[in-house]
């Protein structure tokens, strides 16, 4: 097949004349990326923290008199949004997807440098908003990260003077950001690839990419179409969400509207936008496993196809998250089965990183232990996932810890688990240092255990009935004080957890300036962004020309090849077999 | 290596946490054990695609870790395998999936003797109300509602007049009678949860929602909100008493209808309006 490419075209890159022009204004995707990505990390460790107040409340209540329930539910919300928004979205696609597409597909730039720097600035200013809402009268909302009409927009609800405004215009704003940035990526992945560059010689962390961008094109106007509506009703008192109400004993003036609406609105956006951050995940994980098992991943083809049908299912299961909702109850059969079966392309993605490892070479490096860590939290989340997508097990569960247990599991620890392999791994690429080894593995350790020790006891204590978003749980005779001990320990677990993350920082920082210079390809990496002429890459990446791919980006322990990976540039000849691509 | 053996002995700690721990679903109160039944398929199931993955898992770590003179097979891909792992999931699928289904078309099937009680939800208290003698609860609508008539229900309705009104946080409920909850909320969304009972459903504004359940077990039990309503949402509690049918009947005896409470406010007013016109000294 023929590759239409304008990578090699000869339009000047924008030379950036000044330091500012360089690194802030920069239209360089891999300045953005690490723009993006420490705006992200910054915000979360503001989400962070909160969940660690949120501990503190449930393990040691009565404890901390700063800590009401008006200020546990903002925790909570500000909590979710930040951790599934404005961390993992931000960071997978605008911090990831800005790095690594141009350079593992062979392109200079993105195909809209401009654009692309203007994502990044529109990205800061929702987070300079989100931030905002904290010091507002009121203070953030307190709605819960699923803003949930009429609640959202009522007295009794913390932050429903400043902070929901804060809120909806952030998330607006976020949707601008997401989508000057999503086009970028789209479209650099469709008209960039340099020769030889064919779909299905494309890593799959490119594929993951690519297929979650497309996915938050179609998924984010929901949201952003749902903020705007919601704005509208607390502002200027349309009844979009809002059916005639007495709130405090006084009648409201609205009438007629859907708060499930709303929540349909949502879900089409929020269930997405879970395998918007799990899509990314998936296909790094699968290059971070091929790279350091030296086996090409297995089933590549039908890792690929597995991405893009879930990608594609993943618009028809969105009322899954609504089955106690109140909307017609005989759309649970048609939710149920959809969700069901988007378990079988993911379970298949499983089975083939599990098969990678098998007859693999196993290097137990960094980034690897945090692979085979993402291994283990994700079955577990995957599995019980299961239990809430089959109608009749989330009546009893919905709404409980057990919620918590799984997606905490699923999209927390998982992805965050390829996030830490991910960076750990293109380190070195990105900085041209390696980090401290056995800091790493600390870090490792202590975050795979903790988080282990703190969503396992949530399923149970989800079984046995304890609801989630409760600021106290009381005097309630069905909680035994075994469980009230069991919060004790998650909280002790958090803190642990939490600790550990300094190592972390602490490792990156200090490596970043006393690390020893790194190779430019410390992995043997068979992809291209291990074979760009500088490292870090210079502006341009690829210095006077483009690179030629001549093979699949998987040739590890070719039989008969002279080393154990053959790069994506080696012509062919010589010995060693190609997969067919 | 060590990565490994903890991969093993986590599967292992999980398999004894799950035994050991006290947390587990409370024992149940309700016809719903289709629902349970559902739940401990699906368990076992998921228990064992967990147990045999992570096995395989921490098995391929050791067996393939890296050595000198070991190297990789090199092996794209094996149609034939991918195709029998597919059938195999798509069988365990459809096993939990099938009883998932069968229960929940129980749920959304109310039968046809079931009575009907009405749960009203605010923030952050509940109220009951029962259709009365004519088994018809009356129209109700937030414009009705005001202090004489915290439920919103229509005065002119003649159906509402009997309608019995409990403004407590306490329900009863006769055991072994299917119940068609309806739900009504004033305010916001809530949602009516009994954990003995498993089933739960969201009270939305603007329209009724509903559930059905059998009391199979006398007690007393705990109503959660388990919907986010605001700052008192963990403090909107309630009670179900679950009690014979005799027990129940004499509780029912003691509430007042809709037209009993209207009738008593109209008196009030009197009383009110004959001392407001007496005259006073010193009085505005
Ligand atoms: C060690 C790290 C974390 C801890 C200790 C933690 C803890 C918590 C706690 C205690 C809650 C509230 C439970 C409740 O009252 O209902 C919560 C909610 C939540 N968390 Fe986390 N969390 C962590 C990381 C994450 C990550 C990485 C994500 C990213 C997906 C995340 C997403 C959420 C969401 C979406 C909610 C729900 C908020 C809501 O109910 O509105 N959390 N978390
Ligand atoms: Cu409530
Ligand atoms: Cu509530």
């Amino acid at each position: 097949m023929a590759t239409a490419t304008i990578a090699d075209d000869l339009r000047p890159l924008h030379h950036p004349k000044s330091w500012i022009g360089k690194y802030v204004w920069s239209q360089d995707h891999k300045v953005i990326a690490i723009q993006y990505s420490l705006t992200a990390i910054a915000i979360g460790l503001v989400a962070l923290v909160l969940s660690g107040l949120m501990r503190l409340q449930l393990g040691f209540p009565d404890t901390f008199d700063f800590i009401q329930p008006e200020n546990y539910l903002q925790y909570v919300t500000m909590h979710g949004m930040i951790m599934v928004v404005y961390l993992l979205t931000a960071l997978l696609l605008g911090g990831f997807g800005n790095y690594l597409i141009p350079l593992m597909v062979g392109a200079r730039d993105m195909v809209f440098p401009f654009v692309n720097m203007l994502s990044y600035w529109f990205y800061l200013l929702a987070v300079l908003v989100l931030v905002a809402s904290f010091f507002v009268p009121g203070g953030p909302t307190g709605a819960g990260w699923t803003l949930y009409p009429p609640q959202t927009i009522l007295e009794g609800t913390p932050g429903h003077q400043y902070g929901i405004i804060l809120m909806l215009a952030s998330l607006a704003i976020f949707v601008v950001a997401f989508t000057m940035g999503g086009l970028n990526y789209v479209t650099t992945v469709l008209q960039a690839r340099t020769k030889g560059m064919t779909l299905m010689r494309m890593p799959c962390s490119v594929w993951g990419i690519f297929v979650a961008s497309i996915m938050g094109l179609l998924a984010f106007p929901a949201l952003f179409v749902a903020c705007i509506m919601m704005l509208l009703d607390r502002l200027v008192g349309t009844s979009f969400f809002m059916p005639a109400i007495a709130s405090m004993g006084k009648e409201l003036g609205y009438e007629g509207g859907s708060p499930i609406l709303f929540q349909h609105l949502f879900w089409f956006f929020g269930h997405p936008e879970v395998y918007i951050v799990a899509l990314p995940a998936f296909g790094i994980v699968s290059d971070l496993i091929a790279v350091h098992a030296r086996k090409n991943i297995f089933g590549y083809r039908m890792m690929v196809w597995a991405i893009v049908i879930i990608g594609a299912l993943s618009f028809f299961v969105w009322a899954h998250h609504m089955y106690v909702s109140g909307m017609n109850p005989y759309f649970g059969f048609f939710f149920a089965t959809s969700t069901l079966i988007i378990a079988i392309p993911t379970a298949i993605k499983v089975y083939n990183w599990l098969l990678t490892l098998w007859r693999g070479d196993i290097h137990l490096t960094v980034p690897m232990l945090f692979a085979i860590g993402f291994l283990f939290t994700f079955i577990h989340g995957g599995l019980s996932g299961l239990f809430l997508g089959n109608v009749s097990v989330d009546v009893p569960l919905s709404d409980t810890f057990f919620v918590i247990g799984h997606f905490h599991m699923v999209m927390g620890v998982s992805p965050i688990l390829v996030i830490f392999g991910a960076i750990y791994h293109w380190y070195p690429k990105i900085t041209g240092r390696m980090w401290n080894d056995a800091l790493a593995k600390i870090h490792f350790w202590v975050t795979f255990l903790g988080v282990y020790a703190i969503f396992l006891p949530m399923h149970y204590l989800g079984m046995l009935g304890v609801p989630r978003r409760y600021f106290a749980l009381g005097e309630t005779a069905f909680i035994p004080p075994s469980a009230h001990l069991a919060n004790e320990w998650i909280t002790i677990a958090a803190l642990i957890v939490f600790a550990a993350q300094m190592l972390f920082f602490w490792n990156m920082t200090w490596s970043l300036f006393r690390g020893p210079r790194a190779d430019p390809n410390p992995w043997g990496a068979a992809s291209l962004e291990w074979q760009t002429p500088d490292t870090p890459p210079g502006h341009g990446n690829w210095g006077p020309t483009l690179p030629t791919v001549y093979r699949w980006a998987y040739d590890y322990s070719v039989p008969g090849a002279d080393r154990d990976f053959t790069p994506q540039t080696q012509p062919p000849g010589g010995a060693g077999r190609y997969h067919a691509t | 290596m060590a990565v490994a053996v903890v991969i093993a002995l986590l599967v292992l700690a999980t398999i004894a946490f799950h035994m050991l721990s006290p947390w587990w679903m409370t024992p149940i109160a309700s016809n719903w054990g289709s629902i349970d039944t559902a739940l401990m398929i699906t368990l076992w199931i998921c228990a064992a695609a967990f147990v045999a993955l992570n096995l395989f898992l921490a098995y391929s770590l050791y067996r393939y870790r890296a050595r000198p003179g070991h190297t990789a097979h090199y092996e794209p891909e094996n149609a034939r395998l991918e195709k029998r792992l597919t059938l195999w999931t798509g069988l365990g699928i459809a096993g939990m999936l099938a009883p998932g289904l069968i229960a929940w078309n129980q749920y959304v099937t109310v039968p046809d003797d079931a009575s009907v009680i009405e749960a009203t939800g605010q923030q952050w208290q509940w109220g009951f109300r029962f259709p009365g003698q004519d088994g018809v609860l009356g129209t109700a609508a937030v414009a009705h509602i005001n202090a004489d008539n915290p439920f919103g229900l229509n005065p002119l309705d003649p159906y509402g007049k009997d309608d019995v009104l409990v403004e407590t946080n306490e329900l009863h409920m006769p055991i072994g009678k299917p119940v068609k909850m309806v739900l009504r909320s004033k305010d916001v969304l809530h949602d009516f949860y009994v954990p003995q009972f498993r089933a739960k459903m969201d009270l939305v504004p603007g329209i009724v929602t509903y559930f059905w359940v059998t009391p199979t077990r006398t007690g007393t039990f705990e109503i959660l909100c388990a919907e986010l309503c605001g700052v008192g949402h963990h403090a909107m509690r309630g009670t179900v008493v679950v009690e014979s049918e005799a027990d129940f009947n004499r509780w029912m005896g003691e509430q007042m209808t809709f037209g009993q409470l209207l009738a008593e406010a109209e008196g009030d007013k009197k009383v009110q309006l004959a001392q407001a016109s007496a005259p006073r000294a010193g009085g505005r």
